[in-house]
């Protein structure tokens, strides 16, 4: 009976890990297609307002983005509790936001000058004075397309 | 000396390492999410040439004040029931021209959807997200009365049809022909309720 020596309990067999780098690979993919890249942080609260009869804006490379709200809080001493207007990574007035659509079509490819659209991401308590001169401005430069983008949902919870 | 086994074997136990690290590096980037939102015209800023002279009662004039009150044709209104009184106007065709309308055929409304103009203004005063609601509430009446027709015409609503139409998918999905018929659909249920929303500049009284 010698040659049957037992077992000792606990001595599991090792599991092969040899998959594990090609599970990682295959979430790593996945996230490596679908990632967008985020290209200007907020420096404005952003609570988008909700409404529900949207469409959505399909190609990227065709939006110009005008962020506009409250100063965080961090910016809050410097800036004031006013909304303000926020054009790629900085705080801006209201006479450069023409300037700066203009700035921005330059940058992209001929075909697509024509077929740009704005789109305005406004916090849910700014005022319309604010968004009335920014389209005023548009208008100036010729930037008529413009998309006020919301979140889905319904919209009478605006209101609330 | 010569080698007696070829190569030695590259120790590949480090690659899950590696892997994990860019692994979390995009999922710490990582943002799924499209944007959407309410799509609009905006006027050009250079008058037209000649005066158009439309009559009063093809205009439907909502005016929202700086406490996001509404004001519908001169009488105050709640925005809940914005939707069902723009659709009345849209659909009122005085005129009789129009044989797809349900509408009251009310002489001192709106004479067909064509010529219906949707007139918004607003305080400076007034509160954003009033303001989205309010559009919301113009577009969904639009958006309700082209669903209707195309769902007569067609069976499907224009607004499935509509995104089908711009979805860049579709592109590689249908035929030439195929898309030139949706796209021909997308017009004709356009052109009946034509979106005629205009903003006029805002007042600061």
């Amino acid at each position: 009976m010698a040659k049957f020596a037992k077992k000792k309990d606990g001595d599991l067999p090792a599991v092969s890990t040899a998959s594990l780098p090609d599970i990682v690979f295959m979430l790593l993919f996945f996230f490596m297609t679908v990632t967008t890249m985020k290209d200007s942080s907020l420096l404005v609260e952003n609570t988008l307002p909700s409404a529900s009869e949207i469409k959505k804006l399909e190609k990227k490379d065709r939006v110009i983005y005008i962020y506009v709200g409250k100063p965080t809080r961090e910016y809050e001493k410097v800036f004031g509790t006013e909304p303000k207007i926020q054009l790629n990574d900085k705080f801006a007035n209201i006479d450069e936001v023409g300037s700066y659509i203009l700035a921005e079509r330059a940058k992209k490819p001929q075909e697509l000058q024509n077929v740009l659209t704005t789109a305005l991401k406004v916090d849910e308590d700014a005022n319309m004075g604010l968004i009335a001169d920014i389209k005023q401005e548009l208008r100036k430069v010729n930037a008529l397309k413009v998309n006020y983008t919301t979140v889905d949902g319904d919209a009478f919870r605006n209101l609330q | 000396m010569p080698r007696r086994k070829g190569a030695p074997e590259v120790n590949a136990g480090s690659m899950a390492d590696i892997a994990f690290l860019l692994l979390i590096f995009f999922l710490v980037t990582t943002t799924i999410e499209t944007d959407a939102g309410l799509d609009r015209m905006l006027p050009p800023i250079e008058p037209p040439d000649q005066d158009v002279v439309i009559k009063q009662k093809n205009i439907f004039t909502v005016n929202i004040n700086k406490n996001g009150q509404l004001l519908v044709e001169d009488e105050l209104m709640q925005i809940k029931d914005l939707r069902a009184a723009a659709i009345a106007f849209l659909e009122n065709g005085a005129d009789g021209s129009c044989n797809y309308c349900k509408g009251k055929r009310n002489p001192s409304s709106s004479d067909n959807p064509t010529k219906a103009i949707i007139s918004l203004k607003n305080d400076r005063e007034t509160k954003y997200s009033t303001y989205i609601t309010v559009q919301n509430e113009l577009v969904g009446a639009y958006n309700d009365l082209r669903d209707r027709e195309a769902e007569r015409i067609f069976g499907r609503t224009f607004v499935e049809m509509e995104s089908q139409y711009l979805d860049p998918k579709n592109k590689d999905l249908m035929t030439e022909t195929e898309l030139e018929k949706l796209k021909d659909n997308v017009k004709r249920i356009q052109d009946m309720f034509p979106q005629k929303l205009s903003e006029a500049e805002t007042t600061s009284n």
